[in-house]
């Protein structure tokens, strides 16, 4: 019986890791052996899809661009929702149920519903094709979340911590920044992990408030499945190059996932 | 937890305030101007009142979006909560295995969705992807870009493969906090693993799974990327879902007043959903 429990978690991540597989073995061949041969592992293994990318400037700042709006927006959610999610956590204040809804529902909000209103907006305001621009917008889901996440993680920490030091003469700031935000780092590492992962994996408004500076790799994949037709060898490198930066946070966080999942609260 | 009034309160919160309200109300406006309003350009308005959205809800073609959407939403909640339970249940509570599964299976969620489209589009091609080149060879006569149901069949096991670790992810944690004592006075009882699992598992899971199906219920409401990527909404409209739709129809045809209107019609719907399911969550809460 024990054993027999492996199973499932073990035929699920098999499950998972196939097309993963699929696209790094595209990834490694060459246009020719994609196109007129079906095979289950590169008979001529090359790495010309990966040289490609990494030389022409046109893939790797798309990496580049990416990576900084994400980073920036990451700091900009996690940093504003800390304070909100105190006061939600610690306070009643005129309005705090109907403003936590109505942040919610940002997070409900269909991009496509904004991504016209959102073109037409940051042109007006000068922030086309800035990495601001995609960082800002994405504030729209990512702070709700952070706000969501960190306030059940603050809800958990007993008020009493916070009369003590109180009591102990630490001033608001100090207790908050010496005290409260060491107990909470697991919500915190939680709470950018999610942060990073939508603000990465969205591409619609990234896309639409973009065209040439600060162009996502997401959108420089779209647009060479488009124009050049069937390359589908680098098309998978740079996918299977998409997976990293994600694979990375995941490593980093997976303490912080453990003990944050301790807390009974994602 | 009982917490104190403080006015002063909103101070902590008017950063986030400014910043969504950037976000929220400014482009959301213009969808409502545009909702009302008949534009020829340069800044020309000419009042309309509900003729739009009189005009997309007798739309066939909105209907017919919008079924196809609720359609695929409840399909995939249907397979997804109970496999990510399930997988949950029998995941390893202690040792190596936790963290080779938990970053395993969490691969999936931080991949750009363009890249899962294409991915899949990858792996299921007919002659050269895996799973369209396996189930070719078994006999099944497989082609997603030429039949409906095979269309179908690939964005759901796409989303399934997508999403189904945020409900692992999510239930684990649920299992988690559950106390060893609750188990060991189960064993004393000497309850069934079905009693365990109804009596003590799914009620300390609730709190989760509302978390959980809140998400899945939001997010495959507004896909748009994968499918998008995968099958174009073909073949034909018949993987158009709402936002693939209201894309096509707001950038490709320019028909801004009846999009905006559809906007509106489609955020309502979530909005009213979620109303629904969040009211039930904090009742629940004020519960226990």
């Amino acid at each position: 019986m024990k054993k027999a429990k492996w199973i499932v978690p073990t035929i699920y991540i098999i499950f998972l890791m196939l097309p993963i597989y699929w696209l790094l073995n595209m990834s490694f061949k060459t246009t020719t052996e994609i196109i007129n041969t079906y095979t289950l592992w590169p008979q001529e293994f090359t790495l010309d899809n990966y040289k490609t990318i990494f030389t022409d400037s046109t893939w790797y700042t798309g990496y580049l661009n990416s990576i900084y709006y994400v980073v920036m927006n990451t700091v900009i959610s996690v940093a504003a929702a800390l304070p909100a999610a105190y006061a939600f956590s610690r306070y009643k204040f005129l309005g705090d149920k109907h403003l936590f809804f109505w942040l919610l529902t940002n997070r409900m909000a269909p991009p496509a519903v904004f991504a016209l209103p959102f073109f037409q907006f940051y042109s007006s305001v000068n922030l086309f094709d800035t990495h601001v621009a995609v960082a800002l917008s994405h504030c729209l889901f990512n702070i709700p979340l952070a706000v969501w996440i960190l306030e059940g993680f603050m809800s958990a920490v007993p008020k009493e911590l916070d009369e003590t030091a109180y009591v102990d003469g630490y001033s608001f700031w100090r207790f908050f920044f010496k005290i409260f935000i060491p107990t909470i780092t697991a919500g915190i590492g939680i709470t950018m992990f999610f942060c990073f992962m939508f603000s990465w994996v969205e591409l619609l408004l990234a896309k639409t408030l973009t065209a040439v500076a600060a162009k996502p790799i997401a959108a420089t994949m779209t647009r060479t499945a488009s124009t050049s037709g069937y390359e589908l060898g680098l098309l998978a490198a740079a996918g299977s190059l998409t997976i990293i930066p994600g694979a990375i946070v995941i490593y980093f966080v997976r303490n912080y996932i453990a003990k944050g999942f301790a807390l009974g609260r994602v | 937890m009982n917490k104190t009034i403080n006015q002063k309160a909103w101070f902590f919160v008017i950063p986030v305030f400014v910043l969504v309200a950037f976000n929220a109300i400014i482009p959301l406006m213009t969808v409502v101007n545009y909702a009302f309003q008949e534009t020829f350009g340069n800044n020309v308005f000419m009042w309309e009142g509900t003729r739009w959205f009189k005009q997309i809800m007798l739309s066939e073609r909105f209907h017919a979006s919008l079924g196809r959407q609720f359609l695929f939403t409840f399909i995939i909640l249907f397979i997804q909560i109970p496999l990510g339970i399930a997988i949950a249940l029998t995941m390893p509570k202690e040792g190596i295995g936790v963290p080779v599964c938990l970053v395993l299976m969490s691969m999936p969620l931080l991949i750009p969705w363009n890249v899962v489209g294409a991915m899949w589009n990858i792996f299921a091609l007919p002659d050269i992807g895996f799973l369209g080149h396996s189930l070719n060879a078994l006999g099944f006569d497989y082609n997603f870009t030429q039949q409906i149901g095979d269309a179908w069949f690939t964005t759901i096991l796409m989303d399934v493969w997508h999403w189904t670790s945020l409900v692992v992810l999510l239930s684990y944690a649920g299992l988690q906090s559950i106390q060893p004592a609750y188990y060991q006075a189960a064993e004393i009882d000497g309850a069934s693993r079905w009693a365990v699992f109804t009596k003590i598992e799914l009620p300390k899971m609730k709190k989760v799974l509302t978390i959980a199906i809140l998400l899945r219920f939001m997010d495959s409401f507004m896909i748009y990327t994968e499918p998008f990527v995968l099958t174009g909404g073909g073949p034909g409209n018949a993987t158009a879902f709402l936002s693939i739709d209201l894309v096509k129809m707001a950038l490709g045809q320019f028909d801004l007043g009846p999009a905006a209107a559809m906007s509106l019609i489609y955020f309502f719907i979530v909005l009213l959903v979620c109303w629904v399911f969040y009211t039930l969550m904090m009742r629940n809460e004020g519960n226990q």
